[in-house]
């Protein structure tokens, strides 16, 4: 037996030094207690920023991970208030006047530069506007543009002449937008990163204004914001620094900022969790009632602009009579579903339009009524839910859109008595589901881009490209109409306050939840405010050792 | 052996042509297209993209300008990263999953053959029943959960290591513990079998009657024929390893190319979806090319047949 030793101990050593040898090599066990507050000393925010951006092009990004770096990289006429997103912020106009909200003239300030030293001038913001438009570019954002004068034409090609679309650059300091009607809150559109200017030099050495894979964003990110691009790892990091040329240089406090694209939430909890994350972009719903109850002081849940709602196919048989769709409406219990479900981060809707939005109170359908609800379903011919057919209820792929539509269907059930099956099916099938209204009920949400009630309701116009119900109203059409050309701000709010109630008394949609965010921060990070439209102006934060790491 | 390699080499230009022809059709068939978005996009936007990106071209036109872009090398821009191509993506990406695939490999043998050798060795005592037992746990459990467990403690508990991100030695740890963990069971099962079937052959015994040490008869005399399933398994696993890594890339946050594979799915990237495909079947053809080289150098037997 003596002979045998040896090669146990000689196997049981390899076996337990491999192990060993690899971790306790690579293991600084000091380094990861510490990343966040050396991050905090170094003035580097560390950002979480769900998946990897397609594009940092700001006028071909529509995601919004993809924003988060171009707010830091460019700046538009207009940038975010740090506190609140109703007020204009000046960017690179430093005064605006208008006309009847209709001609709007910008004065561009005179020491604004871009990353590389040149100067900033109007006539970069009207070859950015050009662009934008150009039919041959293809910009997914060139519909934010239709508000200007003969811009809609020229994207469609049936104008050619961009001498003709109502923007003008008088001066290399003066730039003026001549709209199509009154559009009262136009400071608020435009802070949209689609209305960030590009470079035009940069743009015509990459390919030209019309390239719409143009690789300037890799190599050569010229931008005019309070950073400029350091490093771009496909899947690792999007880091910026610090612009010394942006013309507001010494208000920008933080270094560096490092966005980083995790886009498995639980990752970016533990990645949190471990002290290696200012910010954390979305907590997952599981842990929210733990971090609650515990108390978790880096815990942060505000209203988002936005709304998830459930749309009905008017177009079928049983979903084209008003009354049935009301009675869809009542027998749902909202409260039930964000409370049980969403674990009481999100407000339950009974608007379609978010609240929170300055001047406006939105009109509220009727909350859970289940007697109503059999009511309006036997006067449209289906007492206690005899003849009504078997309907299917569409979702995208998720655990909690899953859970939302299965308690759905047990109140229908339950209340109407009213069968309907679940269908289930990844994202990208799921749109083109959608589109072709090849479905009974679906799933859906909209978030504003800016928070007015038009980005709202302006959907649901007969023939609307996101309107996938079917519906068609031409009172609803009209009071839409009037309000786009209604430049008194109050009388433009009450008709499309009169648009709205007339969407949810015909109920072609039943809106479920507002949205709401729901992130962790670091107390390291200061002037980081609640906005109703999640927007930052990066220049206004800070990193201030707090606390330490949880 | 030249005259094997170059007509193995050979037998892959017809199957990589299959699966190229299987792939461009069958992701042309899937509902939704690359343009496809949760806001609408205008039609006369949707024309010009599809004009540009080549989708108006009839079917065939566009199989054949695909086939010929990739054997130039010269491929399509991507839709899901504007300006970059598939070749971007793999050249920045394959690297980091090859050298996860490469560590979790290492981890693997380390541990699986030891494991292996020690149970074949001590048949039927502990020493036999505590690898296997946990080598059936490795098995059974998959990927997704032992990441987030390591993760936890190692990372979020102890604070040893990072549970995310590849920037230094340090993020390494996990995400190929995870990948090597799981594959080591396998190899331990693996080894013990083979060595079992030599050690109980007649060589070994007489090896033994000469007075060979213990240590020599099996480290010298048994392991180069008990480690031969084990070489068999080499190839899958590495391939496995590299291309088979997008949970644990997703858990850790690893920028590698498994997580590019499987969004060009959910994004529809046609470009990149074909690449990928045509990439990694290349690159398991040549993984098990070099098994079957290695096996036939190690037994001299597989020459003469």
């Amino acid at each position: 037996m003596r002979e045998k030793r040896p090669i146990r101990y000689a196997l049981l050593v390899a076996s337990a030094s491999a192990l060993l040898a690899f971790t306790s090599s690579c293991v600084r066990k000091s380094e990861d207690s510490s990343v966040r507050d050396r991050a905090t000393r170094d003035g580097i925010l560390l950002f979480g920023n769900q998946g990897e951006a397609p594009s940092i092009d700001p006028h071909l990004n529509t995601t919004i991970n993809g924003m988060q770096v171009t707010n830091a990289l460019m700046e538009g006429l207009i940038a975010y208030h740090p506190t609140d997103h109703n007020l204009p912020e000046p960017g690179v106009a430093k005064s605006w006047t208008h006309e009847n909200a209709t001609v709007w003239t910008f004065n561009l300030r005179d020491d604004a530069r871009w990353s590389n030293g040149d100067p900033v001038t109007a006539k970069d913001f009207l070859y950015s506007v050009q662009r934008v438009l150009e039919p041959d570019f293809g910009s997914n954002n060139a519909y934010f543009f239709y508000i200007i004068k003969n811009a809609k034409a020229y994207n469609e090609g049936t104008l050619t002449d961009f001498g003709e679309v109502g923007v003008k650059a008088p001066d290399e300091h003066t730039l003026v937008f001549t709209l199509n009607g009154p559009t009262p809150h136009f400071l608020n559109i435009i802070k949209h990163q689609a209305w960030q200017p590009v470079h035009p030099p940069t743009i015509e050495a990459a390919g030209g204004m019309t390239k719409p894979d143009s690789n300037w964003t890799r190599e050569n990110y010229v931008g005019n914001g309070p950073y400029k691009l350091k490093e771009w790892v496909v899947n690792k990091i999007i880091s910026v620094e610090k612009n010394p040329y942006y013309w507001d240089a010494e208000k920008v406090s933080i270094k560096e900022i490092h966005f980083l694209p995790i886009d498995d939430i639980s990752t970016e909890d533990q990645v949190f969790n471990s002290g290696r994350l200012h910010y954390q972009n979305s907590v997952p719903p599981s842990l929210i009632p733990i971090y609650q109850k515990e108390g978790d002081p880096y815990l942060r849940m505000e209203p988002w602009v936005g709304t998830y709602y459930y749309i009905l196919n008017t177009t079928i048989p049983a979903l084209s009579d008003s009354r049935v769709r009301r009675a869809l409406s009542l027998a749902i219990n909202r409260k039930a579903i964000t409370k049980r479900i969403l674990m009481g981060a999100p407000t339950p809707a009974l608007e379609f339009t978010p609240l929170g939005i300055e001047g406006y109170t939105p009109p509220q359908v009727e909350g859970f009524d289940p007697n109503k609800a059999r009511r309006l379903l036997a006067e449209a011919g289906y007492p206690n839910g005899e003849g009504f057919p078997r309907l299917q209820l569409l979702f995208n792929s998720s655990e909690t859109h899953k859970q939302i539509a299965e308690s759905v269907l047990q109140m229908w059930s339950s209340i109407l008595n009213i069968k309907a099956d679940l269908q289930n099916q990844e994202w990208k099938t799921f749109l083109e589901t959608r589109t072709n209204l090849d479905f009974d009920i679906a799933r859906s949400g909209w978030i504003g881009t800016w928070a007015y009630p038009d980005i709202f309701l302006n959907m649901f116009i007969s023939g609307g490209g996101n309107n996938d119900t079917g519906w068609a109203n031409p009172r609803y059409d009209e009071l839409i109409e009037l309000s786009n050309n209604e430049a008194d701000p109050t009388k433009r709010l009450a008709l499309l306050h009169e648009a709205e109630e007339l969407l949810l008394a015909e109920s072609p949609i039943i809106p479920l939840y507002h949205y709401s965010r729901v992130y962790r921060i670091s107390p390291d990070v200061k002037g980081w405010y609640p906005k109703l439209n999640d927007n930052r102006n990066y220049k206004y934060l800070k990193l201030e050792a707090a606390s330490p790491s949880p | 052996m030249l005259t094997f390699i170059l007509k193995r080499l050979g037998q892959a230009i017809p199957v990589l042509l299959a699966i190229y022809t299987i792939t461009f059709f069958m992701i042309r068939l899937a509902p939704g297209g690359p343009f496809s978005d949760e806001r609408k996009v205008a039609e006369h936007i949707l024309e010009r993209q599809m004009e540009y990106y080549g989708y108006n071209d009839p079917l065939p036109v566009q199989y054949f300008r695909t086939l010929v872009q990739h054997i130039k090398l010269d491929l399509p821009p991507l839709t899901s990263h504007i300006g970059l191509t598939a070749q971007d993506i793999i050249s920045e990406s394959f690297p980091v999953s090859l050298e996860l695939g490469l560590w979790a490999m290492a981890i693997a043998l380390m541990l699986g053959v030891p494991a292996g050798v020690m149970a074949a060795s001590r048949q039927n005592t502990w020493l036999d029943y505590t690898p296997m037992s946990l080598a059936m746990t490795g098995i059974c459990l998959p990927t997704f959960v032992v990441g987030p467990i390591l993760a936890l403690v190692f990372g979020i508990w102890l604070r040893w290591t990072s549970v995310a991100g590849w920037a230094g030695p340090i993020d390494r740890i996990l995400p190929s513990l995870t990948l090597g963990l799981y594959y080591a069971a396998y190899i331990a099962r693996l080894t013990r079998g083979g060595m079992l079937e030599i050690l109980n052959s007649d060589f070994i015994r007489t090896a033994r009657a000469k007075g060979a040490s213990e240590f020599r008869a099996v480290v010298v005399h048994a392991l180069r024929g008990g480690i031969l399933p084990v070489i068999s398994f080499l190839g899958p696993t590495l391939a496995g390893l590299v291309t088979g890594s997008f949970v644990v890339e997703t858990i850790f946050q690893v920028p590698g190319l498994g997580r590019h594979f499987v969004l060009a799915a959910v994004n529809r990237d046609h470009s990149l979806i074909l690449s990928t495909v045509l990439f990694y079947a290349g690159l398991i053809m040549l993984a098990n090319l070099a098994v079957d080289v290695l096996q036939v150098l190690l037994n001299p037997k597989l020459r003469y047949k």
